[in-house]
Formats: C-alpha cells, structure tokens, sequence
C-alpha cells in the first residue's frame, strides 16, 4: 500500500492511499494541528465525498477502532475453538468513573470473569495490561470471556 | 464642527457600515472585498456622501492594509514550501502569467494607455486573489481534493512573481529610468533570494528574535518590523509590500502561526480601510464608460484561467471534473489587482479610466469566480452524463 503525502501550501499536509475497492482515504492535517477525515466520491476518486473535521479525541478514538480490528480478529481465531468464549471491546467513555484510574480499581475479571487481554491507545496496542495500568479516555478495552461476563464489564466501564 | 470630532464621526460611519458589509457578505458567504469597493464608491468622490474629513487618514491606513495583507500572505508559506511548490509548478506558473497578463496588456494598448497602462492592468488580470480562492476551497470542503496542490502551487508561484512584479511596477511609477529600473529589478531578485536562503537556513533564528511569550510585546515586535521592513524597501524602490512579503517568508513555524492569530483582526480592518479608500477615490460616474471593456476582460480572463487550471491539473494526472474544479477555482481576482491598480492611481501616473476599470473589473471577477466555482461541478456532471459513449458507470459500491 502507497500512502501519498502532498503539501498544501498554506493549508498543511494531506495524507492518502488508494483502497482496494477504488477509493481514496486519508487526513488532512492542517498548519494548526486540526485533522480533517476526507473520503473520495465513487465516481470521481479526484474529489472528496466527504472531508470530517476531527478532534484530537475522535481522531485518537477512530485509530484505536480501526487498528483494534487486527487484534480481534486474531482473538476471536484464537477463541474459535472454545464454545462461549466471546472477544469484545469497549471504549473509555469521558463520564466513565474508571477514566484516569488504575484497571485494577474496577476488578474486572474478580466481578466477571473476564480478562482485559488488550488496550488499544492512540493506534498502539497495550498487550495484557497489569492492574496498574490507567485507563484514559478514548482507550479501547479488548476483553475476552463469556457474553454475560462481557455484559457485566460494560455495566462496569460504564457506570462501575 | 471641530474637524477632529468630524473626522472620528466619519471614520465611525465608515467602518460601522463596513461591519455590516461585512456580515452580508458573511450571511450569503461571498468575499466582502468587492462589497467594501461599492461602499467606497458610494461614498467616495461624486459618490452620494462626499467624506472629506478620513481622507487622509485612510490612505496611511491603507497603506498600512497592504502591508499587512502582504505580510499575511507571506506569514502562512513557508520557504520550504515557496521552493517544493515552485519546482512542482513552474511550468504551469508561467501558461499562467503569459495567459493572463496578456489580455490586460492588450485592452490598456488598445485604450491607449501606454507602455505604463499596459503594465499595470497585465498585473490586475494576471494575479489571482489567494484570500478568496482559498475561501472558496475550504468553503466547499474541496481540501481534500487531487487538483487542490495544483490550484494552490499556482497561487504559490503567482505570489512570488509578485515579488518580481510590484518592484518592477514602482520603479516604471516612480519614472525611473531604464538603467534605475533595472537597477532595482536586480536589488529586489538580490533581496528575494537572500531572504529565501535566510528563511531557509536561519528561518527560527528570525522568528525566536520576534517572539515573545507576552503577546503586546509580540504584536509590537512584529508590527515594528513589518512597518521597518517596508519602509526600508520603499525608500530602495523594492515596493513597501514585497518588503512585509519577504518578512513573513523569513517568520517560521509556531511564531509565524501566533504571529498570523494575532495580526489578523488589524489586516481584516486595516485592509478594508484600503478597499474602502480605493473606491473612495474612484469616481462611479467613470465606471459605466469603461463597463464594456471590463466585461469583456472579464470573460476573456475568465476562460484564459481555465485554461490554466485545465492544463496544469491535465499534467497532473487528473481526470475531466477536477481539471475544471481546477480551471474555475482560479477565476476569482480581489486584493492584489486593487493593490496594483492602487499603487498606479496614487503615483498618479496613470489615468483615473484605468482605476474604473480595474473597480468593475474586480467587482465582477469577485463574484463570479466563487459563483462559478460552486456551479461547476453539477455542470460539467451534466454535460459529461450526455455525452455518449463513455463508459457504463460500475454499480456503485457504497
């Protein structure tokens, strides 16, 4: 896959490839550091379809999404064998009372079972998190267990 | 009345109605540029009012607003930029100025303007406005766009040969000889590249000896500067403006992007004072006289710009609808050719004919150009969709 980067003089940088199915995908990143989503109309890759300002926290939030992807995929592989064993992933909302507390506070896997096996943070992964680790906001939890197990850990993100 | 409490009321009046221009403008989002010349004309010499007690105020400040407006411009490139952009475009930068100086040159020769007409009106059909094609692009949400390097690398390359051009264009003002004007040709391409090089090699040395965590002492310094600057490249002939242009090449970086912050609101009023002078000093009962010649630039430039746009996103690899974004994009003509045109009328070497043209002619490029920009994608969808024989469209896959 080519990524093009193109200076915008006066604007900043865009940043984009080609997907297999015939559409550009990329970000415009500006001189003061807003990011813009921009997505090619189908019948004419030259224009934008669509061009969505980011936050820095969406745009962190939608990294973790896509490169999550990756992760669960291979889990859930991994898991495949085992009947009831379900890969989930969760996001760290703002009014989340665990956001900026230790993982260990919400004592996931003792109320529920279930193991946080993945953190995925600004595009990169956190393998097997410790109880130590602290949970941001944006973060994407990826855990493992049973569907009423991962039902719970919601709750718990959630409202604790 | 005490004229100092005369003139305050008449500045008030001004820039008060300047603020509502302003905000129509905003509500039917167009430039306000072309709304401030009609309320200089309105208000100007044969105007409805006549405001005598701003005159001179306005024209300092005028000044002020180009140099400001210049120093802006300067201020969002970097000389990185300047250098990548002129490579990738030279070519098409030059389609460009030789498509659309000529059409200028040729109407002032043929109203009898003179080798100095000819000069000046090239300029104002040559240069295209940056503020409003950039306006128009992020407006329509075409940042994103394969043709938008290429529209903005031709804007990149007309703003450097500005740099060139405004030299040239006072020294011929000034009278100089042939000798002198070359003289100052070769001084401002000598400044051009050793503040280039500077901006290059040096570019956070400039900026950290302007900087300042206090934002006064900022705006201070680099006001200071800019003023300094520009005078100093007047009293050498190199143009007040390319002066403030080549300084805000040489600010780099985060400084150059709290400097833009800080400074914009002073050119947003500063260079409506300008606009609104221009107009002042143009008289509306000269503009129906010369309305025909400024149509007829109008459609000629129009289409030498598509022309431009055209060729150069073709060379660029893109397809039929993006070299017309392209083409349309660069129509809109504003700030620098009424800078031009008001360079001329102040040195009063030209005739006040030239400055009614160059009014209307800005006034209807103005508008069009973002009018037309809009319109020229459901119009080129539609003549594509009759024209057979294309390609059957695959289902499309959302």
């Amino acid at each position: 896959m080519n990524v093009e980067e193109t200076e915008l003089p006066g604007f900043g940088v865009r940043k984009d490839f080609m997907t297999q199915s015939g559409r550009r995908i990329g970000v415009v990143t500006h001189r003061d550091g807003e990011t813009e989503l921009i997505i090619s109309k189908w019948e004419d890759p030259d224009s934008c379809q669509a061009s969505i300002p980011l936050t820095g926290d969406e745009a962190a939030a939608l990294g973790n999404l896509l490169g999550s992807q990756r992760v669960v995929m291979q889990l859930t592989e991994e898991h495949k064998e085992v009947p009831g064993i379900v890969t989930r992933q969760f996001t760290v909302l703002a009014d989340s009372p665990y956001r900026d507390q230790p993982m260990g506070r919400a004592s996931i896997r003792t109320r529920t079972g279930v193991s946080i096996v993945a953190i995925m943070r600004e595009g990169e992964v956190v393998p097997s998190p410790g109880p130590d680790v602290v949970l941001r906001r944006g973060d994407l939890v990826v855990a493992v267990g049973t569907e009423e197990g991962l039902e719970q850990t919601a709750a718990i993100l959630r409202r604790g | 009345m005490d004229p100092l409490a005369l003139a305050l009321i008449e500045l008030g009046a001004v820039v008060f109605a300047l603020g509502l221009l302003a905000r129509v403008a905003g509500r039917i989002s167009m430039s306000p540029i072309p709304l401030y010349l009609l309320g200089g004309l309105v208000f100007g010499a044969g105007g409805l009012v006549d405001l005598g007690g701003v005159r001179e105020f306005s024209h300092l400040a005028g000044e002020i607003g180009v140099i400001l407006l210049l120093l802006l411009l300067g201020l969002e490139y970097t000389a990185k930029e300047l250098f990548t952009g002129l490579r990738r475009s030279w070519q098409a930068g030059v389609v460009d100025a030789v498509l659309n100086i000529i059409p200028g040159v040729g109407v002032a020769l043929l109203l009898g303007w003179g080798a100095l007409g000819a000069i000046v009106l090239g300029g104002v059909t040559y240069i295209s406005s940056s503020g409003i094609v950039a306006k128009v692009i992020t407006d329509l949400g075409r940042l994103g766009n394969r043709e938008t390097p290429t529209i903005l690398s031709i804007l990149v390359f007309e703003d450097l040969a500005m740099a060139i051009y405004l030299p040239i264009l006072t020294a011929t003002l000034a009278g100089v000889s042939w000798l002198g004007g070359l003289q100052t040709v070769a001084v401002s391409l000598a400044v051009i590249t050793v503040v280039l090089v500077v901006a290059l090699r040096l570019g956070h040395q400039v900026s950290r000896a302007v900087h300042s965590e206090n934002s006064e002492v900022f705006l201070l310094n680099v006001m200071g500067l800019a003023l300094l600057v520009a005078g100093l490249a007047s009293a050498m002939q190199v143009s007040a403006a390319v002066g403030a242009f080549m300084l805000g090449i040489a600010i780099s970086g985060t400084t150059a992007h709290l400097a833009s912050r800080l400074l914009e609101p002073l050119r947003d009023l500063f260079a409506a004072i300008f606009f609104v002078a221009f107009g002042l000093n143009t008289d509306p009962r000269s503009i129906p006289p010369v309305l025909g010649w400024a149509l007829l630039l109008a459609l000629v430039t129009a289409l030498t710009k598509i022309a431009t746009g055209w060729w150069a996103a073709a060379r660029a690899g893109i397809a039929v609808p993006g070299r017309a974004r392209a083409g349309v994009a660069l129509i809109p003509r504003g700030e620098f050719s009424i800078v031009i045109a008001g360079l001329a009328v102040t040195s009063g070497a030209v005739s006040n004919e030239l400055a009614a043209l160059a009014t209307a002619y800005v006034l209807l490029m103005a508008v069009i150009g973002p009018l037309a920009a809009r319109f020229v994608e459901p119009a080129v969808g539609a003549l594509l969709r009759v024209r057979p024989g294309r390609k059957e469209a695959t289902a499309p896959v959302p």
